[in-house]
């Protein structure tokens, strides 16, 4: 019954969040105006007809921006948590079921990235190579790695001797297909886990770096460089600065309680807490 | 604690240190094509030859990479970071200027989120399930989920812009004006405070619960100690441990917000120059900043870690 009760927790959030991403995914499907056009003679204008909550500094939409800012901030937050994902999931089977120095060095090398508070590293490579959703991408991507292939070296290690592995290795499985398709279905939960964590903490990092100029490149839409925006102009129009936030925090607030309620539904270990 | 543990720990920190200043100094390298190129080009833009010779010869890129390497480790090891690349400016004075006032943020910071997190999270599990414990948790929830710069952004919306009662931002010496000082101070230590205040909570509440359970703290009720004296010295001196744990976990969220809330509330820490840099392509600079900031994360943690060894002495023996 636990595991109703489980499923149950995981409607509202998990509704949200589809509710988001929806919304991103269609945002050229909406009647809005285009969320890059300037029109200066309606800078900072109130809601209207149209433009249901008005302007930004620039004239543009907010409604629309806010919207195609959620296409930005998910798109690079997704496609960052499922690059670490493949890639570290892979790391992790490589560890958890290989010997030798080879396989030590596939998880515990990736230990370096988390001497680095994330956002100094992130930081780093934005001097290297310069602001962008692929910079962005490729910097959280990295930084989620040693999640990923940590996550999957402990639970490649908890399952590899199990009677259902050993059986099928016994049928004359070859590694290959013994790792894709015995050990990783087995071991999903706690990776689903681990990406919903990933995207939720990308989502964070990328409009935090956006924020400070330094991630999506204006003008396109993004929730931080909306609120970066808004603070020069939050005298006159307070409500522009509320908006992107509102936004921002209730996504992550619903993306939160999503991966709580996965892990209780999915992680065996802390089930029942 | 004994001496031998203290120096293991010591060597894996100097240890990790050095990694560190590999990797910064490697990153520069691991990028395809020509270093000083990369630096100087903006939007796919080729930079002139002669501007990247120059800096070819600044950055001392004509020497192998070896002696590069050598070159860089020696320098930090005499405390030499290198110049800035936009104004000659000594990276090493940059930082002893600005790291302080970093570490003053970070320290009330903190201290306001143990005071805040800790006893409210004694109370919530001495209410377990009650009015009090219900509004924590929900608070905590909305706490996790605001971006540290959101929050400071709407603290300084709501306390500066609207209610007029807080400055917006700024900085003041100490010696110059105290009390404006901790009144600049405020806004940005409580957004610091936020992540900690609300992890805290969480770990302080569970760790209670726990410890609760525990049958020496019936010996001690059936002994008929008082209820406080139970509380303070069986419980939550046990249930301490996990939230120091927590403590360190939560050390890389802490610098990495500084960054961000130094910005918020102009604050002139270490965020200013790096920022600068980072927009500049001012290489030195931001190894110099990131280097000390991420050494700084291995100190605190090496800190968390003498306070756990000391509140539980388990921790050094094993």
């Amino acid at each position: 019954m636990s595991g109703n009760r489980h499923l149950k927790r995981l409607w509202l959030p998990g509704g949200f969040v589809a509710l988001i991403a929806l919304a991103a995914l269609c945002a050229p499907l909406f009647p809005l105006p285009d969320p890059i056009r300037q029109d200066v003679a309606n800078r900072l204008a109130g809601p209207m007809a149209g433009s249901w909550l008005g302007r930004d500094e620039f004239g543009r939409d907010v409604l629309s921006r806010l919207l195609w800012g959620a296409r930005t901030s998910l798109s690079v937050a997704f496609a960052s948590a499922l690059t670490a994902g493949a890639i570290g999931v892979l790391l992790g089977l490589i560890g958890g079921w290989g010997k030798g120095a080879a396989a030590f060095l596939s998880v515990r090398s990736m230990d370096i990235v988390l001497c680095f508070p994330p956002i100094l590293l992130a930081l780093l490579v934005v001097t290297l190579l310069g602001p962008g959703a692929a910079t962005l991408i490729l910097v959280l991507s990295v930084l989620y790695l040693p999640g990923f292939a940590r996550v999957t070296h402990a639970e490649v290690l908890a399952v590899k001797s199990r009677d259902y592995v050993e059986a099928t290795r016994a049928l004359g499985a070859r590694p290959a297909y013994l790792l894709l398709r015995t050990v990783l279905p087995n071991i999903a939960g706690p990776i689903l886990v681990q990406l919903s964590l990933a995207v939720a903490a990308a989502v964070v990092l990328e409009s935090g770096l956006s924020f400070l100029g330094l991630g999506v490149v204006p003008p396109a839409p993004s929730w931080g460089l909306m609120i970066r925006g808004a603070r020069a102009t939050m005298e006159q129009a307070p409500l522009l600065l509320v908006w992107p936030c509102a936004a921002l925090t209730l996504t992550i607030l619903a993306m939160n309680l999503l991966c709580d309620g996965l892990r209780d539904a999915l992680d065996p270990r802390t089930a029942g807490r | 604690m004994s001496a031998t543990w203290l120096a293991r720990k010591l060597t894996v920190v100097a240890g990790l240190a050095w990694l560190v200043a590999t990797i910064v100094f490697l990153a520069l390298h691991m990028v395809p094509g020509d270093p000083a190129e990369l630096l100087l080009s903006t939007g796919g833009v080729s930079p002139d030859p002669a501007s990247v010779a120059e800096l070819r010869e600044k950055l001392g890129l004509e020497r192998p990479l070896f002696a590069q390497y050598a070159a860089f480790i020696g320098g930090l090891l005499r405390g030499d970071l290198g110049t800035s690349l936009i104004d000659d400016y000594p990276v090493i004075s940059e930082i002893a200027l600005r790291l302080p006032r970093t570490l003053e943020l970070i320290a009330a910071g903190s201290v306001i989120a143990i005071l805040i997190g800790v006893p409210a999270g004694v109370f919530a599990a001495l209410d377990r399930g009650g009015a009090f414990d219900r509004a924590a948790s929900a608070v905590t929830a909305l706490l996790l989920a605001v971006p540290v710069f959101v929050l400071g952004t709407l603290l300084v919306l709501l306390f500066a812009q609207t209610l007029r009662i807080m400055p917006a931002g700024g900085f003041v010496p100490f010696a110059q004006d105290p009390v404006q000082h901790l009144k600049l101070l405020i806004l940005p230590a409580i957004a610091i405070a936020k992540g900690l205040a609300a992890v805290l909570f969480r770990m302080t509440r569970a760790a209670m619960l726990d410890a609760l359970a525990n049958d020496y703290v019936r010996t001690a009720r059936a002994k008929g100690l008082s209820p406080t004296r139970v509380i303070i010295v069986h419980v939550l001196r046990n249930a301490l441990n996990p939230v120091v744990t927590v403590l360190g976990l939560q050390m890389g969220t802490l610098l990495g917000g500084t960054v961000l809330v130094e910005y918020v509330f102009n604050w002139p820490g270490m965020s200013t120059p790096l920022l600068r840099a980072v927009e500049g392509r001012d290489y030195p600079m931001v190894v110099g900043i990131v280097l000390t900031i991420s050494v700084l994360f291995l100190l605190l943690n090496l800190v968390v870690e003498l306070v756990h060894a000391w509140l539980d002495p388990r921790v050094a023996h094993s």
